[in-house]
C-alpha cells in the first residue's frame, strides 16, 4: 500500500496524494503481498477476527509471472476464464466506441471503466443468475454477464428513442431489470445502503438469493456506506459490499477520503468478516466472491470487501486528470492492467494466443460497431428523434395525476 | 475594467474574500488542489494555502456540519456543494442545524456559512445534474437564499453573502457560468462584451435582500431569477410587449417594495422559474403579489415553470420554460 503522506504543517492536517503533476510516479515497484499469503477461512464459520489480516494484506490468486497460485485459486476452466477475458475485452472496447461517440457529439457524457474491467465482470461471474446487482456507475461491465444485448445499452447512453430509461437519465445510468441488475442512480453511495434492504427482503421472502453493490473509495465517506455496515452488522442479511478503492475520486485521492488505514479495516469494527483483494486480478476477485456468496448461502449474512485498483482513465467525459495527477501514473501501477494480466495467465497455461487474442478483440469490436449503427438508426443526440416528450410526464407516479395531466397539455406535445 | 465571465467573478469574490478576511476558509468536494469541477476556486489553494482552501471528503452532510462548526467557532467558511443536487445528504444539518443555531441558542450562537452550489439546467445533465431546490430552501427559517444571474451581480452578492451574518444558500446557475442563455440550445454566447460582465476587479457589494431591474417596463411585470432572467429577457423581446423584468436575486428576504411597486404600476405580473410549478417559490410570489396588489390586478398571475416531474436528460428543452412559453403568458396578462 501506498505510504500515507501527509502535509503536516499546522493547524490541521491536509492529506496528499503520492504524486502531482510534474514529479515521478513511483509506487515502488511490485505489490509485496504475494499469493498464498493469505488462508482461505471456511466461509460458513469465518469470523471477523479470522480475517483480519485479509483486511490487512492483499488477496491474490494470479503472481506477477501470471501464474495462479494458493488456496484462494478458484480453479476456474479455460473456458470460463475466456468467458471472462472476453467479457473484459468487449466493455473496453464498447468503452473506447462510447467515448468516440461522445467525442463526436453523439452522447452528451460518458464513462468508462477503463482499468478496473475485472471488478464487476469476475465478481458477477461468481453469483447466480438470481442474485441482484446493484452497481455504481462504473460496474457496466456486469450487464455483459447478465446478458444484455449492446444495442440497447448504446440506445440508453445516446437517450434515443429506444432507450429503456425513456431518455430521462444521462448516459451510463443503466437499469436492466431481465439481468437484476438495478437502476443506477447519480448521487453516489445510495445504492449501499439500498443493497442491504433488498438483501433483507431475500432473507425475509426466504430466497436463496444475494445482493452485491459497490461503491467507491472517495463514496465511502458518505452516510450510506456507514448505514450500509451498521445495518449489515446488525441485521446480517445476504449482502456483498464493496469499496472499489480506484484511489481516485475525481481529482480527491484516497488519502482524502480518510486518515484510517485500508478501507477493508473498517469492516472489522462492524464485526464483518472483511477482506482486501487484488483488484485487477481477475481470479483473486471471483475467489473472494464465490466465498462471501457461500457465506451468504450459508445464513452466515455479510461480507465487506476493498476493492484495490487504480483509475486508468478520467473519472468522465468531462474530466482532465492531467491536472491533478501525473499523466503516466497508471502506467506506474503496480496491479498492472486486469485483461493483460488473465491474458497472460491464459498464455502461460496453454489455452491462448497472440492469434486468438487478435482474433477476438477484432470479432468484438465488429460487433460493437455494428450495434453502434444499428443503435444511431433509433436517433442519436445530435440529431435525434428523441423519445417523445410525453415521456416527461409518465411514470412519476403510478398513474398520471391531473395536475401533471394539465401541464402535459399545456406543452401540447 | 475587464470582462469577466461568472466562473471568473465568483473566483475575484473568493479571492478578495481570503486576502481580506483571515477567518474566511473555502472547502468542499474538488475545490482545493484541481480548483473545482467548474473551476470556481482555480488557483486559490495555490494563492492562500491547503489549510484555507481545501479537498473535503465526499461527504455533504459531513461538509455541512464541518461548516457549522466552525462557523459558530470564529471561522467563516465558504463551502461549495459540487452540484445542488446533492445537497440533500447536507439537508438535515442545514435545516434543522445550521438555520435554526441562532434562535434555538436564544442568540448564544450563530454560524454565517456560506454554502455555495451550481444549480439548474441546460447542460444536459438529467435528474441529478440540473435541479433548482430553491424552494427546499426558501421553506425554511433561517436560512438566506441568493439566486445569481450574471457575473456582475455573482459577484457582488458571493461577497455580500461571505459578509452576512447570516447563513447563505447560494445557488449559481450553471449554465450561464461562462455564457448568458436566451433559451436556444444553439445559441451559444459568452459573456464577452455583455454590459454585466464589466466586473470590477475590486471588493464591492451586491446588497442582499434587494431586486434588480432588468429591464423596466409598464404593460407586465415579468419576476425571474437565475437563469431564467436572461430566458425572460428574450421572451419579452419576442413578445413585443413592454414588460418590466425584475431579477430577483435574493429569494429570502425577497425585495418587497420592489415587486410590489412594480405589479402596482403594471397591474399585471408573470412568475418565472426552472424548478416544478407545485411549491415552487413563484408559489409564493403569486401568493404575496396576490395579498399585496389585489386591487391593482388587472388579470391572473401566472407561472411559468419547470413541470411537476423530474428533470430530463434528453428532452430538457421541453422541460425548461423556454421564450415561447413565457411569451404566451405574458400575452394571456393582456387579455383580460
Amino acid at each position: 500500500m501506498t505510504d500515507r503522506l501527509t502535509a503536516t504543517t499546522a493547524p490541521y492536517t491536509i492529506g496528499v496524494p503520492p504524486f502531482r503533476p510534474g514529479e515521478e510516479a513511483d509506487f515502488g515497484g511490485a505489490f509485496k503481498e504475494q499469493p498464498g499469503d493469505l488462508w482461505r477461512p471456511d466461509p460458513a464459520t469465518c469470523t471477523s477476527d479470522d480475517s483480519a489480516p485479509h483486511a490487512r494484506g492483499l488477496l491474490r490468486v494470479l503472481n506477477d509471472a501470471g501464474e495462479a497460485k494458493g488456496e484462494w485459486d478458484p480453479k476456474l476452466d479455460a473456458s470460463e476464464l475466456i468467458q471472462g477475458l472476453e467479457y473484459m475485452m468487449r466493455l473496453r472496447i464498447f468503452d473506447d466506441r462510447m467515448i468516440k461517440m461522445q467525442r463526436t457529439g453523439k452522447l452528451s457524457f460518458y464513462m468508462r471503466s477503463f482499468g478496473e474491467e475485472a471488478v464487476a465482470i469476475a465478481q458477477t461471474m461468481a453469483l447466480e443468475t438470481q442474485d441482484w446487482i446493484f452497481p455504481s456507475y462504473r460496474q457496466p461491465g456486469a450487464q455483459f454477464v447478465r446478458g444484455r444485448d449492446m444495442v440497447s445499452m448504446i440506445c440508453h447512453c445516446i437517450g434515443n428513442t429506444e432507450d429503456n430509461v425513456r431518455g430521462r437519465q444521462m448516459p451510463v445510468h443503466y437499469t436492466y431489470k431481465e439481468g437484476r441488475f438495478i437502476s443506477i442512480s447519480s448521487p453516489v453511495g445510495t445504492q449501499f445502503s439500498q443493497a442491504v434492504g433488498v438483501a433483507m427482503a431475500s432473507a425475509y421472502q426466504k430466497k436463496d438469493e444475494v445482493c452485491i453493490s459497490w461503491l467507491g473509495d472517495g463514496t465511502s465517506a458518505q452516510g450510506d456506506y456507514h448505514y450500509a455496515l451498521n445495518f449489515a452488522s446488525t441485521f446480517k442479511p445476504p449482502v456483498i459490499l464493496n469499496v472499489v478503492n480506484n484511489q481516485w475520486a475525481i481529482s480527491t485521492h484516497a488519502n482524502l477520503a480518510t486518515g484510517g488505514r485500508t478501507f477493508a479495516e473498517r469492516g472489522l469494527a462492524y464485526d464483518i468478516p472483511s477482506f482486501r483483494v487484488d483488484g485487477n486480478d481477475f481470479l483473486a476477485l471471483y475467489s473472494i466472491t464465490k466465498w462471501a456468496r457461500d457465506r451468504a448461502s450459508a445464513g452466515m449474512g455479510p461480507t465487506h470487501i476493498e476493492v484495490y485498483t487504480y483509475r486508468a482513465g478520467a473519472h468522465s467525459s468531462s474530466d482532465d486528470p492531467s491536472a491533478y495527477r501525473p499523466n503516466d501514473e497508471a502506467a506506474c501501477w503496480p496491479g498492472g492492467d486486469p485483461i493483460q494480466r488473465l491474458k497472460d495467465h491464459l498464455v502461460l497455461i496453454g489455452e491462448w494466443d497472440e492469434e486468438k487474442h487478435e482474433a477476438l478483440a477484432q470479432k468484438i469490436d465488429d460487433e460493437v460497431m455494428a450495434a453502434y449503427k444499428e443503435a444511431c438508426e433509433f436517433g442519436d443526440l445530435a440529431s435525434g428523434p428523441y423519445p417523445p416528450a410525453s415521456t416527461i410526464f409518465t411514470e412519476v407516479y403510478e398513474t398520471v395525476p391531473w395536475h401533471i395531466q394539465e401541464q402535459r397539455e399545456e406543452l401540447g406535445k | 475594467m475587464p470582462d469577466m465571465n461568472m466562473i471568473k467573478s465568483l473566483n475575484s469574490a473568493l479571492s478578495i474574500s481570503l486576502k481580506d478576511d483571515p477567518n474566511v476558509v473555502i472547502f468542499g468536494e474538488d475545490v482545493g488542489y484541481f480548483g473545482g469541477v467548474f473551476r470556481v476556486t482555480e488557483g486559490l489553494q495555490k494563492e492562500y494555502g491547503p489549510h484555507r482552501v481545501f479537498d473535503s471528503p465526499l461527504a455533504e452532510g459531513g461538509i455541512a456540519a464541518i461548516a457549522m462548526g466552525m462557523g459558530l467557532n470564529g471561522l467563516r467558511p465558504v463551502a461549495e456543494i459540487q452540484f445542488a443536487d446533492y445537497i440533500f445528504p447536507a439537508y438535515d444539518q442545514i435545516v434543522n442545524e445550521i438555520a435554526k443555531l441562532r434562535h434555538r441558542s436564544g442568540g448564544e450562537f450563530s454560524s454565517p456559512v456560506t454554502f455555495r452550489t451550481p444549480a439548474g439546467g441546460g447542460i444536459k445533465g438529467g435528474h441529478h445534474h440540473s435541479q433548482s431546490p430553491e424552494a427546499q430552501f426558501t421553506h425554511t427559517p433561517g436560512l438566506k437564499v441568493v439566486y445569481c444571474s450574471t457575473p456582475y451581480n455573482a459577484k457582488g452578492l458571493l461577497l455580500a453573502s461571505i459578509e452576512c451574518n447570516d447563513p447563505v444558500i447560494f445557488f449559481e446557475p450553471k449554465r450561464c457560468y461562462r455564457g448568458p442563455f436566451y433559451g436556444d440550445p444553439h445559441n451559444v454566447p459568452t459573456w464577452n462584451g455583455h454590459p454585466d460582465a464589466d466586473v470590477p476587479e475590486d471588493h464591492y457589494i451586491v446588497p442582499l435582500e434587494q431586486a434588480r431591474i432588468v429591464r423596466e417596463g409598464s404593460a407586465c411585470t415579468v419576476i425571474a431569477y437565475g437563469t431564467m432572467v436572461h430566458v425572460a429577457e428574450q421572451a419579452i423581446k419576442n413578445s413585443g410587449i413592454d414588460c418590466e423584468l425584475i431579477d430577483l436575486q435574493t429569494l429570502v428576504p425577497w425585495d418587497r417594495d420592489t415587486v410590489v411597486n412594480s405589479v402596482k404600476k403594471t397591474g399585471r405580473c408573470v412568475i418565472v422559474h426552472e424548478a416544478p410549478k407545485t411549491s415552487g417559490f413563484g408559489a409564493e410570489m403569486s401568493a404575496s403579489v396576490q395579498e399585496r396588489c389585489f386591487y391593482h390586478l388587472e388579470a391572473p398571475i401566472q407561472r411559468v415553470t419547470g413541470w411537476d416531474t423530474p428533470f430530463p436528460h434528453t428532452t430538457e428543452w421541453d422541460y425548461l420554460p423556454s421564450p415561447q412559453r413565457i411569451a404566451e403568458a405574458i400575452k394571456k396578462t393582456q387579455e383580460e
